[in-house]
């Protein structure tokens, strides 16, 4: 159908074209040219300027003093800052974790309350209140829970006696990440749910009742009928957790007790955001950090982007 | 594909009843173990939201000296009254009013003045412009704020809109780095909607010697009012949930809007956790009443953008 208007739609529209007036042209002009300026200063000359920036040592101070410095901030990111690797490796955990517990199930809970039952909405509510508050107020909730001597965590395990076995669950760098996951993982399943729940709502019933009447069981029928068919939302779905996992940002900030930096919990977006608050000025390192954040995510963005955009070509 | 945005928000926002699973039939025994799953996971779920209420309400001294997991002698509001007066809530309301309001209406003009033009002007650019936006919104805002917090530094501003003098440290700046950012998820739902309204509409316009900012404001605008309440009503509850650039881009704290704000208060005026947690769930109550008056354009908006194709 759009083809058809397309086709038919070009040599009208060029004649419009011809008819603007000039005054036409300017408001045009403005509508766009304003958003654009705003957006391509503010987004993208950022992210070109990291990338330049990060093969200099400029301390942030004057134009001046921006020295070419080679690859040497990528040499001290991989081999000699002690929270590298550690942020990478954490990166990575959140990403694997996000991927194989929350996205699945709520998937699958959406699955379940796209099935027409009763009080489907007050679940759909409960489920997804995580994802109307901030994270930030997140973490505070999660702190509450969390808090070693009355959260109520440690208050049901009696884990809480200083004397005895006291699980510091934030503090100790060997249970914060997970800890914190739990949290994330808490908001993810919300966020995937409603999304996929929108996605099997376009989704022709008839093709799972037909797969019924063919003697299919419930998991064949999702595995084989309904889960391949919403591969645009599923595309969606790993786009938004991949992207979800390179963001994280505000749940370990709050979590890790508003000092942005925690043993356990380093995460590449948290090195880039101490570097520049601090005194160090050290844009040219934080630059550094920022362009593999960058690469990662342009990986998952362009592919996804053109592959949508061709498909709305046609 | 044409009619599809419009078709698709009508059937995400009823639950639309399937005539063939309509039909009565005897409970079977899977629905009703369904149902234990399902409220046993929306309890799991509702927990730590509620161990926060239930903090929040007992008094600090009956909690520290009972401690915390005990049937409450007293509920109390006095933390959340203590929370308002001693961290100076209503000013910290303000500083989100302030940035949220402005940062929601400019997104959803400049975006819907892009997706005018990407849907009613086949210029040539308009498929790169329209992945531009959306690249550039879906980049992770730390892989920007390196070379940003520097040019915000640099950036000069009047006087009278910045004491600083600069982008850094001042509410427009923060308005600036939302509109920039949210421009491109808007253009991205807008030109979809856009997209499903005929060229006839402004082609008779045209016809009758509409110029084209009346095309723009009288016509397109009022048409998209379902896109732009779905969007209002998502934008405002991100932006003022938005904690990483009020954090980074503000260098006092006193400037900064409620949600990034209470980092600090946590560690200066929360001196206990039942303070902390009243403190918390007021910051999340502007953004509960919004979801639960506006629940269906909420979760319209979020699927908007994502449930095409």
């Amino acid at each position: 159908m759009t083809s058809t208007t397309k086709a038919a739609g070009r040599p009208v529209r060029r004649r419009k074209m011809r008819r603007l007036t000039g005054r036409d042209k300017l408001v045009l002009g403005l509508l766009v040219g304003i958003p654009l300026v705003i957006h391509l200063a503010l987004v993208w000359f950022p992210a070109l300027a990291s990338v330049f920036l990060s093969f200099t040592n400029w301390d942030g101070i004057g134009l001046n003093t921006i020295h070419g410095a080679g690859l040497s901030q990528y040499e001290q990111a991989f081999t000699n800052d002690p929270s590298f690797w550690p942020a990478v490796t954490n990166n990575v955990l959140w990403l694997v974790f996000l991927l194989a517990l929350p996205t699945p199930f709520g998937i699958f809970l959406a699955y379940q309350l796209d099935k027409n039952i009763r009080f489907s909405r007050f679940y759909q509510t409960a489920i997804f209140l995580p994802m109307v508050i901030s994270l930030a107020v997140v973490g505070f909730i999660w702190q509450i829970f969390y808090q070693p001597d009355y959260g109520l965590l440690n208050s049901l395990l009696g884990t809480n006696n200083p004397n005895g076995t006291y699980l510091d669950w934030l503090g100790d760098p060997k249970l914060n990440l997970g800890a914190v996951l739990v949290a994330a993982g808490w908001r993810h399943t919300a966020y995937i749910m409603i999304l996929y729940l929108a996605g099997l709502k376009s989704f022709d019933p008839s093709l799972r009742e037909a797969a019924a009447i063919d003697g299919a069981n419930e998991r064949q029928t999702f595995f084989r009928i309904t889960f391949p068919s919403l591969r645009p939302v599923n595309v969606i779905i790993l786009v938004v957790t991949v992207l979800e996992g390179l963001r994280a940002f505000d749940l370990v900030y709050v979590m890790g007790g508003n000092t942005g930096s925690k043993q356990g919990l380093e995460l590449l977006s948290i090195l880039i955001t101490n570097n520049i608050v601090g005194e160090s000025g050290k844009v040219g390192y934080g630059s550094a950090l920022a362009v593999i954040l960058l690469i990662v995510s342009l990986v998952v963005i362009i592919p996804y982007l053109v592959q949508n955009f061709r498909k709305e070509q046609r | 594909m044409t009619a599809q945005a419009p078709a698709k928000r009508v059937r995400t926002a009823v639950t639309a009843p399937r005539p063939v699973h309509k039909a009565r039939r005897k409970v079977k025994p899977a629905r009703v173990l369904l149902h234990v799953f399902l409220s046993v996971t929306a309890l799991v779920w509702l927990i730590p939201l509620l161990w926060a209420v239930y903090t929040s309400l007992r008094p600090y001294e009956e909690t520290a000296s009972r401690g915390f997991l005990t049937f409450p002698k007293a509920i109390t509001g006095e933390n959340y009254v203590n929370a308002w007066q001693q961290a100076e809530f209503p000013h910290y309301f303000w500083n989100s009013i302030l940035i949220t309001v402005p940062a929601v209406l400019l997104t959803l003009f400049f975006a819907a003045g892009i997706a005018f033009f990407v849907t009613r002007f086949s210029f040539r650019f308009n498929l790169a412009l329209l992945m531009l936006f959306t690249a550039g919104n879906l980049l992770p805002p730390q892989a920007l704020i390196t070379p940003l917090f520097q040019l915000y530094l640099k950036l000069p501003l009047p006087a009278w809109m910045s004491d600083s003098g600069l982008f850094y440290n001042s509410a427009w700046g923060v308005i600036a780095i939302h509109v920039a950012f949210q421009c491109g998820f808007c253009t991205f739902v807008l030109s979809n909607y856009m997209r499903t309204i005929p060229h006839e509409i402004t082609e008779a316009a045209l016809v009758d010697g509409a110029p084209v900012w009346r095309q723009f404001f009288q016509i397109i605008l009022p048409l998209c009012r379902p896109a732009f309440a779905a969007l209002a009503t998502l934008e405002s509850i991100w932006i003022y949930n938005d904690f990483f650039w009020a954090l980074v881009l503000f260098q006092t704290g006193s400037k900064r809007p409620i949600t990034s704000a209470i980092a600090n208060l946590s560690g200066e005026f929360f001196t206990n956790p039942n303070l902390v947690a009243a403190g918390a769930l007021m910051t999340a109550i502007p953004t509960l009443i919004l979801y639960f008056l506006l629940q269906k354009q909420f979760v319209a908006g979020l699927t908007l953008g994502s449930s095409k194709g």
